[in-house]
């Protein structure tokens, strides 16, 4: 009895955050051509899930509705050494997920796959994005149900999650602090050889400009 | 029933609301956030310039009325909290219009709290027992953990852009000078030669 009101609960709570995933994120405008790109630097191993929605202006009812059938999206993801992991197509609605494999800055573009200009209007593509990395992207909900696991099982699952992923960010930052050093120390090597070779080349312009002139005006018995 | 509403509290708590965005700002352009929130909920927002330029960036909020909430102008970064006064869209909006020819890179955390009445509502803290209360307590603190590493890498990243583009010019700079040198430097003797070599005749006349 308690179990069935349990799972029907947790059917109800999955429902509402589901309602609530779709309702509250962030959007703005994208033009027909436009493409816009979002950068997340992540550590390696670790899952993103991008979920999107788009509306357009509908002159007619001045508002923005959901989009047609036609209309999608064309998402591609880039990972740290530009090479492109993800490009597909997705409806007017989508999600896609991957995982890195690289630690670094991975850049997801979105552009719209619309070739009719006249089906803008001249208004503009509402898009809501909402992006959940690493952690974040655990469907607790789901893992609960899979592995049948007791609220408080779900909360240390999620505690282990957490650090898993606070580990992995610090594992990125030692990596990232080695590529700065490295930058920083090619930096001081080449502004010490620049100044060590600009004053021999100075020097040595210097010597060679005085002898030219000297056997030059030598020649010309003016010395 | 008090295990099945804790059920609902435990799984309420679980769910983040909150967008973390970073995007490219061209020069001259302007980009708009936009945010559906109810009457009095609490959002915060936090953004950092993490390439580009002077690492600034203009930036403005405002409600559905268009009353300006926030507004400053090249800010390297900046947080901001309100509490709604009315239900509608909430705009953001970052501009890197007086810059002629450089992109910024910007960050956004957008965190609203909407999903907090519904807590209240389904149990009292005191139900907890001290292992969940612990569980909360730790959950709490690894999500501030999480947003000072957060915070540590865009400044990371901040400064190595910063150190990058140190290193190209450095380079630049190394060759162009170089080049000017041997230029300069062959340039005055070629010119003192042409110098004398015009007057030769007039030159050549008291010896």
């Amino acid at each position: 009895m308690v179990s069935v009101r349990m799972r029907s609960c947790v059917l109800s709570v999955l429902l509402l955050n589901v309602f609530y995933n779709v309702v509250s994120s962030l959007y703005f405008h994208i033009g027909e051509t436009e493409k816009k790109c979002f950068i997340e630097e992540i550590p390696d191993e670790t899952m993103i899930i991008g979920n999107y929605r788009t509306q357009l202006y509908d002159k007619q009812r001045e508002e923005y509705l959901p989009a047609t059938q036609g209309l999608g999206m064309f998402v591609e993801v880039k990972d740290p050494d530009d090479k492109v992991i993800l490009s597909r197509q997705y409806g007017s609605e989508g999600r896609f997920t991957f995982t890195s494999h690289t630690p670094g800055e991975h850049q997801i573009c979105l552009h719209s796959n619309s070739s009719k200009f006249a089906l803008f209007a001249g208004g503009l593509l509402r898009v809501h994005l909402d992006i959940q990395v690493g952690e974040h992207a655990n469907n607790y909900a789901e893992i609960a149900a899979k592995d049948k696991l007791t609220e408080l099982q779900l909360r240390v699952r999620q505690l282990v999650e957490q650090v898993d992923q606070i580990q992995k960010e610090q594992n990125y930052q030692r990596y990232r602090e080695e590529r700065f050093r490295q930058t920083s120390e090619s930096t001081n090597q080449r502004v010490l050889w620049w100044s060590i070779v600009q004053t021999l080349i100075l020097v040595a312009i210097g010597i060679w400009q005085m002898r030219h002139l000297k056997s030059f005006f030598e020649a010309k018995k003016l010395v | 029933m008090l295990y099945l509403r804790l059920s609902c509290f435990l799984l309420h708590v679980l769910v983040v609301f909150g967008t973390e965005l970073t995007f490219e700002l061209p020069d001259n352009e302007k980009q708009c956030f936009y945010e559906d929130l109810e009457k009095d909920v609490k959002f915060d927002i936090d953004f950092q310039v993490i390439a580009g330029g002077n690492y600034d960036v203009d930036s403005f909020v405002t409600d559905p009325l268009n009353n300006v909430l926030y507004n400053e102008k090249k800010k390297q970064y900046d947080s901001f909290s309100h509490t709604t006064a009315m239900k509608g869209v909430y705009k953001v909006c970052f501009s890197n219009e007086f810059s002629t020819f450089t992109d910024k890179t910007v960050y956004l955390d957008f965190r609203h709290g909407d999903e907090e009445p519904i807590i209240q509502t389904m149990t009292a803290p005191v139900a907890l027992t001290q292992l969940e209360s612990s569980c909360v307590s730790l959950h709490e603190i690894l999500k501030v953990v999480a947003d000072s590493q957060t915070w540590y890498r865009l400044r990371e990243a901040h400064d190595r852009t910063k150190a990058e583009h140190l290193l190209e010019r450095v380079t630049y700079w190394s060759i162009g000078e170089t080049v000017l040198l041997f230029v300069i430097g062959i340039g005055q003797v070629m010119m003192l030669r042409s110098f004398f070599s015009e007057k030769k005749g007039s030159v050549a006349a008291p010896t």
